[in-house]
């Protein structure tokens, strides 16, 4: 097996490392685990600046692509450039953030102590770490328990210290894998402030998540991948171009829901149906089918596609 | 000030960990502990009366005081082995278990140098536990005994290389085993090496290639028995010495004894053992995926 880290070779022409090569560039990128094939042939580009969101359900591959990307797995087969250079170079580790999903900080130091060895091995000049830090500390709302020790972090205080790690040294790209996963409303909400921010200041920032509601917000970009392959991916107006209907209604069996396959796909929880990819000039025929097969409808909203809605219809056409 | 080389902000970290985790105190707490009830053991010998209730010899309680000190820094050596072992056992398998090492190797930190630092980290603490304690028992026994070993330098390194030895093998395992595993066999490889000796000195008596050649054998894979014959030699005053050559070939099949000083060649083989074990610690941990 060949180092997974470490590699010192050089970008193939076209990918010469400098500001005009892209943040991220793969080829075919694949993984395999044995016989799990987390990753099966990524292509994609990741242009500087941008908000690119990853999207897909557990265990698509989500992970798996940002360790590839790190160099912290070795591929398969496929090529990786990150920032202009092959993933994992050592050099370029300088300008690359990263919050792992399975984030955790040595206990037995302070938070300022972890931001402070991050700031000595990233490496920062000693003359800006106090600055750095204080900065940090604020941006992730944690300026208040600078001084205490990691061990005595809830979850999501945890979480913070690993974006504000992330973030340290003004990065050009920054990994965030499920950035919020521990975090209530309000960190959601600060997280989203401070992607955008990233990404005003020129920084660009690849992030995996699940939560559809929140890479809506603020991606510019985003795939949508499911067992290790890409199956969708544009922008946002790009992918969210169908329109989908919610309906309230009672009174259908099982055999009735069958019948309404015809209507594109749907995505049943109890009393209320959505149809994922459905336009509104077809509602009334939808309610007569509806009533004909004895169901009572209370409610019909048509609405214009939503992350989830459009997820949900690429997962069902996979 | 410039930037620390990672290496040493790595093996920094190390002793951070093991000082604020309170590892630090307990074993100075525990020395302190040993060293005391040893001096009263020590002091006894030269103050209990025989049966013809006088009290012995100092020639008598040089030789008693020899032996039962050889024996006090078997069991310390073992502690010592122990300590290596279960400490370097979850170094590196912990911290990539528990997701601790991903934000680092992010960093521009070759896998290398957290492999290096580690130990650098951890060799320091060994050494610096083997000297520190070491000293303090030998100046304990001195105060209650007169008693110094004729080569207490020699000694010292002889232990300290064991410990050395016991936590490169931990951090080799480290790479690629959970810690509870890589310790366990760590300790049963030096358990293994020290019987392996044993049995090599019984074929020294019975005058029996084959079975001389287990006792060689095991000290080139692990060489904390070769080591500890060398601690040993460093403490058998000239008396004893003479007795046991004059005893013959089966004085040797003792694993309290030693005769010579470990060969130069041998002591050779440690340091490319040594440097064997950290390159192959380094290999396995680069190719190692997290
Ligand atoms: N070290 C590993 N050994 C074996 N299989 C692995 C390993 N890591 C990941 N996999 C497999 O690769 C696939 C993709 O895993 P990955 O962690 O990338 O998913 P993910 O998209 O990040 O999921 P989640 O949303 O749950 O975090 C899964 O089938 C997983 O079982
Ligand atoms: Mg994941």
């Amino acid at each position: 097996m060949a180092g997974v880290a470490e590699k010192e070779a050089t970008a193939p022409s076209g990918a010469v490392a400098s500001s005009s090569s892209p943040a991220i560039h793969t080829v075919e990128l694949t993984k395999r685990f044995g016989g799990t094939v987390a990753l099966a042939g990524l292509s994609m580009t990741v242009p500087r600046g941008e908000i690119f969101g990853f999207l897909g359900p557990n265990g698509a591959g989500k992970t798996t692509a940002v360790k590839l990307l790190l160099g912290l797995l070795a591929p398969t087969s496929g090529e990786a450039w990150v920032l202009g250079q092959p993933a994992g170079n050592l050099g370029t580790r300088r300008r690359i953030g990263y919050l792992p999903e399975l984030f955790r900080y040595q206990s037995w130091l302070s938070a300022r102590e972890v931001l402070a060895m991050h700031c000595e091995l990233a490496p920062l000049p000693r003359s800006t770490w106090k600055e750095e830090i204080d900065r940090t500390l604020t941006t992730v709302g944690l300026a208040e328990r600078g001084r205490d020790r990691v061990g005595t972090f809830s979850k999501g205080m945890q979480q913070r210290l690993g974006l504000g790690v992330a973030l340290l040294g003004k990065p050009d790209l920054v990994f965030l894998d499920e950035p919020t996963s521990a975090l209530d409303p309000v960190g959601r909400h600060d997280v989203r402030g401070i992607i955008r921010e990233l990404a005003a200041r020129g920084t660009a920032v690849f992030l995996n998540s699940h939560l559809l509601s929140e890479v809506e917000q603020v991606c510019d970009r985003v795939a949508v991948v499911d067992h290790g392959r890409v199956i969708a991916g544009g922008t946002m107006q790009e992918l969210l171009t169908g329109s989908a209907v919610r309906v309230r209604v009672t009174g259908l069996t099982a055999d009735g829901h069958s019948s309404l396959e015809s209507f594109g796909p749907m995505d049943v929880e109890g009393e209320q149906i959505t149809f994922t990819k459905l336009s509104a000039d077809r509602v009334p025929e939808l309610v007569s089918e509806m009533v004909k097969l004895g169901g009572r409808v209370f409610e019909v909203v048509p609405r214009h596609q939503t992350l989830e809605d459009r997820f949900l219809q690429l997962l069902d056409e996979d | 000030m410039p930037a620390l080389p990672p290496v040493l902000v790595i093996a920094r970290l190390t002793v951070q960990e093991a000082s604020r985790r309170r590892l630090l105190l307990a074993l100075v707490i525990l020395t302190l502990i040993v060293v005391g009830i040893s001096a009263w053991g020590f002091y006894k010998i030269s103050t209990v009366t025989g049966p013809n209730g006088k009290p012995p010899s100092h020639e008598e309680v040089i030789i008693v005081s020899s032996q039962l000190l050889i024996f006090v820094t078997f069991v310390y050596s073992g502690v010592l082995a122990l300590s290596a072992a279960v400490v370097a056992g979850p170094l590196i398998s912990n911290e990539v278990e528990s997701g601790l090492i991903l934000s680092i190797l992010a960093r521009p930190v070759r896998r290398s140098e957290i492999v290096i630092g580690k130990w650098l980290g951890l060799a320091i603490l060994v050494t610096i536990y083997a000297v520190g304690s070491a000293a303090l028992e030998m100046t304990a026994v001195d105060w209650a005994t007169t008693y110094v070993p004729p080569h207490p330098v020699e000694l010292i390194i002889y232990v300290g290389l064991e410990g050395l030895a016991l936590l490169s093998l931990g951090l080799l395992l480290s790479t690629r085993l959970s810690g509870i595993t890589g310790g366990v066999i760590a300790l049963v490889a030096w358990l293994m090496a020290w019987i392996g000796g044993i049995v090599g000195d019984i074929g020294t008596g019975l005058q029996n290639e084959a079975v001389q050649d287990v006792g060689i054998v095991s000290r080139l894979i692990l060489p904390t028995d070769g080591l500890w014959r060398g601690a040993i030699n460093a403490m058998e005053p000239d008396v004893i010495l003479a007795q046991l050559r004059g005893a013959g070939a089966f004085a040797r099949a003792n694993p309290f004894a030693a005769l010579d000083p470990p060969p130069v060649a041998f002591l050779l083989w440690v340091a490319v053992w040594f440097s064997l074990i950290l390159f192959l610690s380094i290999w396995s941990f680069r190719t190692r995926e997290i």
